[in-house]
Order: C-alpha cells, then sequence, then structure tokens
C-alpha cells in the first residue's frame, strides 16, 4: 500500500516545526515520535484521562483526539515548554514542593491544565481548580495536594524565576 | 485509522464535492473528539476525512432575525463563553458547560455532538427543548431538519455522510414569559456520563403554563419530548400540584433501560419523576421578566 504523507507545520514551544506524517498520525504521536518530546503521555488514547493534554492557541486539548494535520499552522505548548532552561515554571516547582508528584503521569497534563487557568484566571477558587482539572485522571495522589499546588501559584507564593 | 487522504476544504462546495467523491467512505471531521475514537475502533470504513474548520462563515454565532444561530465548527467552550449565548439562550450555555472535560470543550463541536446521535448528547437535550432546527446540506438543496427529526437511532444520524454536510443549528431565543433550566443526575461530579438529564422551556402567562417543552434523556434510542406531560402543562396553573402531576406522567412516559453505566431502568424512572419535578421548579425560578 502507498502511504501518502502530507506536510504539516506548527509552532512547538516557540519554535516552527515542519514534519511529513500520514494522515492518520495524532498529534500525540506526532509530539512522541516524530519530535521525541516524550513528556507528552499516552494513556487511555480515547480521550479519557487526559495524560496526553498540550495546549493548541493556549487552551487545553487532548493530543489523542486531534490529527497531527488538524494542528496545522497551530502554536502547541507541551511540557517541556515550560521551564527556561534548568529552571522550572512556577506550577513545577509548586509540584514538587508539595508532593503533588507520585508517579508522574498524570503530571504534565495537569501541569498544564492548571497553566490553562492560571493564564486565563490568576485566582481561581478551590473550586475552579477542580473544575480545570477535570479532565486529568490522577490514580495516585488523590488530588488533595495538586491542588493545593496549583492554588498555591495561584496565592503568589511561587513567583516566576 | 487507515484512510489515506485528508482534504482541508475552505468552501461548502468543495466539502461536499469531497464527499461525494468518496462515495460512502469520507466523514466530515470538525473536532473529531467523537470521530477520532471510532475511527481508531475502526467502527467504519473511511478512506477520506475532510476537516471543514477552514470555512470561515461555519465559525460564526449570531442573531438572524428571533433566532441564535450557531456554525458547525463553534466548539462547546465558545458557546460557554459567548455573551450573545450568555443572553439569549443561557440554557443551552449551561449544557454545553456540562459535556465533557475541559480539553474536550475546547475541541469538540455542538454540531458534531448532534451528529453523533447519542440520545443523552447534553447540547442536543436543550437544543431539542428550544425547538432548535439544522440546516443539512447537499449539491442537490438545501434544508432546515427539526432536530427531533435528525436522529435514526443511538449513535446514527440521518445526516448522510457521503453526500450531506450539517453547517448550522438555528433555535428561536428565549421570550419574556418563558421560563428554562437544565438538569443532570450522574454518579460522580465529574465528566461522567449522565444517568439522566433534562432540559425544560416553559411559556407562561398570567399564573398560567401557556406550553411547555420537556426533552428527557436517555430513556430512548433516540432524542426524546415527554409529549404526554407537555400535553398535560398546556393551560395548567403553575402549582406544585401541576408540576407533580407533569412529573410523575413524564416518569410513565419514558422508558429507559437498564444499563450498567447509568443505572437499572426500575431506578432511573422513578428518578424521571425527580428530576424533571426539580427542573419544572427552576424553570418557574427563571421565567423571563423583560
Amino acid at each position: 500500500m502507498v502511504r501518502v504523507k502530507h506536510q504539516v507545520r506548527m509552532i512547538v514551544n516557540g519554535e516552527e516545526v515542519i514534519g511529513w506524517v500520514e494522515p492518520r498520525r495524532t498529534l500525540l504521536d506526532f509530539i512522541r515520535e516524530d519530535l521525541n518530546l516524550t513528556g507528552t503521555k499516552k494513556g487511555c488514547d480515547l480521550g479519557n484521562c487526559g495524560g496526553c493534554t498540550v495546549l493548541m492557541g493556549g487552551e487545553p486539548i487532548n493530543s489523542c483526539l486531534v490529527l497531527a494535520l488538524e494542528a496545522e499552522d497551530q502554536e502547541i505548548v507541551t511540557i517541556e515548554g515550560l521551564s527556561e532552561g534548568m529552571n522550572l515554571h512556577p506550577l513545577q516547582k509548586a509540584f514538587i514542593q508539595h508532593g503533588a508528584v507520585q508517579c508522574g503521569y498524570c503530571t504534565p497534563g495537569m501541569i498544564l491544565s492548571a497553566k490553562a487557568l492560571l493564564d486565563e484566571n490568576p485566582k481561581p477558587t478551590e473550586l475552579e481548580v477542580r473544575m480545570a482539572i477535570a479532565g486529568n485522571l490522577c490514580r495516585c495522589t488523590g488530588y488533595k495536594k495538586i491542588v493545593e499546588a496549583i492554588l498555591s501559584v495561584a496565592g503568589g507564593k511561587h513567583p516566576p524565576g | 485509522m487507515l484512510w489515506k487522504t485528508y482534504r482541508v476544504v475552505k468552501t461548502r462546495e468543495e466539502a461536499l464535492e469531497a464527499l461525494n467523491a468518496s462515495r460512502g467512505k469520507a466523514r466530515v471531521i470538525a473536532g473529531g473528539t467523537d470521530l477520532i475514537p471510532r475511527l481508531k475502533d475502526r467502527e467504519m470504513e473511511v478512506e477520506c476525512v475532510v476537516d471543514i474548520t477552514g470555512i470561515e462563515d461555519l465559525r460564526k454565532i449570531g442573531m438572524e432575525g428571533d433566532c441564535v444561530s450557531i456554525g458547525a465548527t463553534v466548539t462547546h467552550h465558545q458557546i460557554v463563553c459567548s455573551p450573545l449565548l450568555k443572553e439569549k439562550l443561557p440554557l443551552l450555555v449551561e449544557a454545553a458547560a456540562e459535556v465533557g472535560t475541559p480539553q474536550v470543550r475546547n475541541q469538540g463541536t455542538v454540531l458534531g455532538n448532534i451528529v453523533n446521535a447519542q440520545p443523552a448528547a447534553d447540547t442536543a437535550v436543550a437544543l431539542l427543548a428550544l425547538g432548535a432546527e439544522v440546516n443539512v446540506v447537499s449539491e442537490k438543496d438545501s434544508r432546515w431538519i427539526p432536530l427531533e427529526d435528525l436522529y435514526e437511532g443511538v449513535g446514527i444520524s440521518k445526516v448522510k455522510s457521503d453526500q450531506q454536510l450539517a453547517v448550522e443549528v438555528r433555535c428561536p431565543v428565549i421570550r419574556k414569559g418563558q421560563g428554562y433550566a437544565y438538569g443532570r443526575m450522574r454518579g460522580r461530579n465529574d465528566h461522567w456520563l449522565p444517568a439522566l438529564n433534562t432540559a425544560v422551556v416553559v411559556t407562561t402567562k398570567d399564573k398560567k403554563f401557556i406550553s411547555g417543552t420537556i426533552a428527557i434523556a436517555p430513556v430512548t434510542p433516540r432524542l426524546f419530548r415527554a409529549k404526554k406531560a407537555e400535553k398535560m402543562i398546556k393551560g395548567a396553573s403553575i402549582s406544585e400540584k401541576t408540576i407533580a402531576a407533569v412529573a410523575q406522567k413524564a416518569s410513565e412516559e419514558a422508558t429507559p433501560r437498564d444499563s450498567v453505566l447509568r443505572g437499572s431502568r426500575k431506578y432511573r424512572k422513578e428518578m424521571v419523576a425527580i428530576l424533571v419535578r426539580d427542573v419544572l421548579r427552576k424553570a418557574i425560578q427563571n421565567i423571563r421578566k423583560d
């Protein structure tokens, strides 16, 4: 069978990326396997677990439910795009300090959902935090420490830098 | 996931041409949150995916006379954030906020929610109560189809994906004297499927119900309106007695099935009465005064 590849262009973590993909390639597989950005996790691959969450145009989406070709000309942010060199993003620091990471599988998606929330609403209530991460399943922590970590950034306890 | 072609189209005509050319083996993609899992499961044989997100006029949310019109590529998140819809169709905004997760709402579209034809689709239930119609176009014609006639069965809509495109949904705005409410019952407070959901719109005048539409799901394979309960509410006084009787009638009409995910038939049939009662009470509180 002849496999036709299409060209796709997008901005990933601030850099222009041009790739050649089969039409069936998901954005998740493109990010992980073609770009080697394996911080984005493949969990259920059905849009339920949120492990594959990335930001597209600033909004969290499940990259397993998006075809790479659908992301043409879009701005994508993955977990690798948050830190500046060795300097972690305030949310990443807060997750470490609050013990909000256990197995770590949900963490990239969780942090990106939290980032999208704080970018839009810098002072969310606890309920708003819980609603914002409703699409990210964690099977280790029970969410309490994750919510605390996000709220601590919202409260300004982890200033950038 | 074996398709070979991905076509990005810029106009409705191009989209229809691409669908016709594939003779039933093409599928339209806008959000893809329902389509992609189905393609991964190889539920359907697809050779070509037609991306309609580049069609400019399908992105609009706007007024057309007394109706609000929503294009095929408008996402649930855009509905939730729309100042126009918050004012004119708060019922739809409430229902759209219940769909899936933030990720799914950012990607999935309302027209997709309808065309995917799941009887408990939150926005479809709200739009049914609101009397919505869907504009379906083909190379031959353009027709407005009432939402309740659009479902063939569970997961099957009457939009023929090999030759037709659902481009827009429209429905009348909530007017003075009308009340509305949406209610949802589920196992836990997140993106879990509804055990039951219901939307009502009542038209009132001088402490009487003039009419009402009561949409309940999932209690049949298709969208369902409790027509006997609707008949009963017509002309009745606005009172707890009326509400109790109408809710009971709705429960008698509903035929939910036993479901591992949603609950037993017996339980859900009883719960229809409770949910419809609560939603009618809320609708009365929401009667628009201007």
